[in-house]
């Protein structure tokens, strides 16, 4: 199988709400996969099954292979997690806490020094190490929990909304951090609000809604299906509409033929935004 | 596969002692506070000339106080830190995500109850044997059992911090079951005054069976082989509950 993570059917509830709800999903070996969905979509619930901390109710999900219910053991040993809320031990140093990871991840003693100095340097929170959890900023301890997870090298990473709450800057270097990893042959699974996020990069994305995928591909493969151009037009000041269109030139006549009293009128390329509010109804990250 | 075990139970209580060595003299201290309360007002207040079972009151009441501090503190050790883990920090969840074997979360996690539990137990010993030491022996028996106890009574402490689903109802589980077992069991008084019933109830408590290993071995009495063996029946059960519970728990 070359596919890295499998699902066909998956259901989770959690009491009348279907958590996940028949859910198939492929994601390839070696791709940065954007995960996205509206708040309550199902997306942390999916990546709960995926590692191991929830049981599903029925269907089938494997990772690298191995069944996540039958043989947990193995998936464990291939991935790495970010979750959506912080997990740092809070009674330890940020120094300690990679530590633990290490340690409970089978990191050889002799490499845990090095391995956790250089990742600390590469988010900048070295001169930061040896201070506890709760002396650092929101998006120090995002960055710490991060590192926490790569200590070991996994193969398959998960990342459950990893950007949020970072700077501008820290956010991009975490893309190239990202797509380093990449590189190197890691598989990210990617949860994200952020669409232009997921844009920049994921090589496919999938949009769940209400427990299941209801749309899946690459960027620019979804927004082409949408249309590539859109017109957005304010209503009476109020109201923005979207319409899409093939081309620069329909969209175009288009324009032409609106009433002149629609005041403002945007003609710009689709992207996987629209695609996302087409899809699910809703703009991204409203409750 | 073996030497996996021991490593990764030494990771996870690794963990639960770099966080006692911040804090170790105020941990030790006010767990010392209320064995030394009662060993001063049931030791001193009560027990001035009155004998139990043929010996002073002092000397019965000293591994009674003993037992009653392994118990609480070996229970509280394990079960507050999986606790604020479970709940409060989330780590936990990076434990069960981890290749560490349930066998291991489960041991490690009980082990820094039993460091504490003995640590504390046997400060009391120590006092107590200053107090009455003639009577009192220090034979290896006795801290065999002391270790064993203090294991047994930190599985305990796991199984319920696993079990237990909310801050609340794990303080209510201490005043409710824990607080009195500590002053039942045979702590403070001997099973022999009770009414059969009152008996047989207080031989399916662990914490029974504790009290009258420790002061057997420690007043050089037989050895209570019964206790021994409900001991160690009641240390598999606590075991296999938490190996259940921890199975139970990715729901
Ligand atoms: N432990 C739980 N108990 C009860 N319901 C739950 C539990 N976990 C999740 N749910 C429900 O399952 C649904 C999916 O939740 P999930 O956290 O997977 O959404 P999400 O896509 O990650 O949302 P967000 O973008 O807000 O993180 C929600 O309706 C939520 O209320
Ligand atoms: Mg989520």
């Amino acid at each position: 199988m070359n596919n890295f993570i499998y699902t066909e059917n998956l259901t989770k509830s959690y009491g009348n709400i279907k958590a996940i709800d028949n859910l198939d999903l492929q994601v390839e070996r070696g791709e940065i996969f954007g995960f996205l969905g509206p708040n309550g979509a199902g997306k942390t619930t999916t990546i709960r099954v995926l590692t191991t901390l929830t049981r599903s109710d029925s269907g089938f999900a494997s990772v690298d292979g191995f069944d996540v219910r039958t043989e947990p053991e193995k998936v464990k040993k291939v991935i790495g997690v970010v979750q959506q809320h912080l997990s740092l031990d809070r009674d330890l140093s940020i120094r300690e806490n990679m530590e633990f990871h290490a340690r409970i991840h089978h990191l050889e003693s002799s490499k845990r020094k090095k391995r956790i100095a250089e990742l600390l340097e590469y988010v900048e929170l070295t001169e930061y190490a040896d201070k506890m959890v709760d002396a650092l900023s929101g998006g120090m301890k995002k960055k710490a929990a991060i590192v926490c997870s790569l200590l070991h090298e996994p193969k398959l990473l998960f990342l459950d909304e990893p950007t949020v709450g970072l700077d501008a800057q820290a956010r991009r270097r975490l893309w190239d951090f990202m797509r380093r990893l990449n590189n190197d042959g890691t598989t990210i699974f990617l949860t994200t609000h952020y669409i232009e996020e997921a844009e920049v990069l994921c090589k496919r994305v999938g949009i769940m809604h209400h427990g299941h995928l209801i749309t899946v591909g690459k960027p620019a493969e979804l927004r082409k299906k949408l249309g590539a151009v859109a017109v957005e037009t304010l209503v009476n000041n109020k109201e923005t509409r979207c319409e899409f269109f093939q081309d620069r030139e329909t969209a175009n006549n288009y324009v032409q033929k609106l009433p002149n009293d629609s005041a403002t009128v945007i003609i710009r390329d689709t992207n996987l935004e629209d695609v996302f509010i087409e899809r699910t109804g809703e703009k991204v990250g409203d409750s | 596969m073996v030497t996996n075990f021991f490593s990764d139970t030494y990771a996870v209580l690794w963990v639960d002692l770099r966080n006692m060595r911040r804090h170790w003299k105020s941990t030790i201290a006010t767990s010392l506070v209320l064995p030394l309360l009662y060993l001063v007002a049931f030791g001193y207040g009560l027990g001035q000339g009155v004998n139990v079972d043929g010996v002073s009151y002092l000397a019965f009441v000293i591994p009674g106080i003993v037992a009653l501090t392994a118990f609480s503190i070996s229970f509280n050790g394990a079960a507050s830190k999986l606790q604020v883990d479970k709940f409060f920090y989330k780590s936990f969840d990076e434990l069960l995500m981890s290749p560490v074997s349930s066998y291991s979360i489960v041991i490690g996690k009980a082990l820094i109850g039993v460091l504490r539990g003995s640590i504390s137990a046997l400060a009391i010993y120590v006092v107590g044997f200053a107090l009455a030491a003639p009577t009192l022996l220090a034979n290896p028996p006795f801290f065999l059992m002391l270790l064993l106890s203090c294991f047994v009574f930190a599985l305990f402490g796991v199984l319920i911090a696993l079990v237990i689903n909310s801050h609340q109802s794990m303080s209510t589980f201490s005043t409710v079951v824990m607080l009195p077992m500590t002053f039942l069991c045979g702590t403070f008084f001997s099973l022999s005054q009770l009414p059969d019933v009152a008996k047989a109830v207080l031989y399916f408590l662990p914490l029974t069976h504790v009290s009258n290993l420790l002061r057997t071995t420690v007043l050089g009495q037989p050895f209570p082989w019964l206790s021994f063996v409900g001991l160690i029946v009641f240390g598999f059960a606590f075991f296999v509950g938490c190996m259940v519970a921890l199975k139970r728990s990715s729901v």
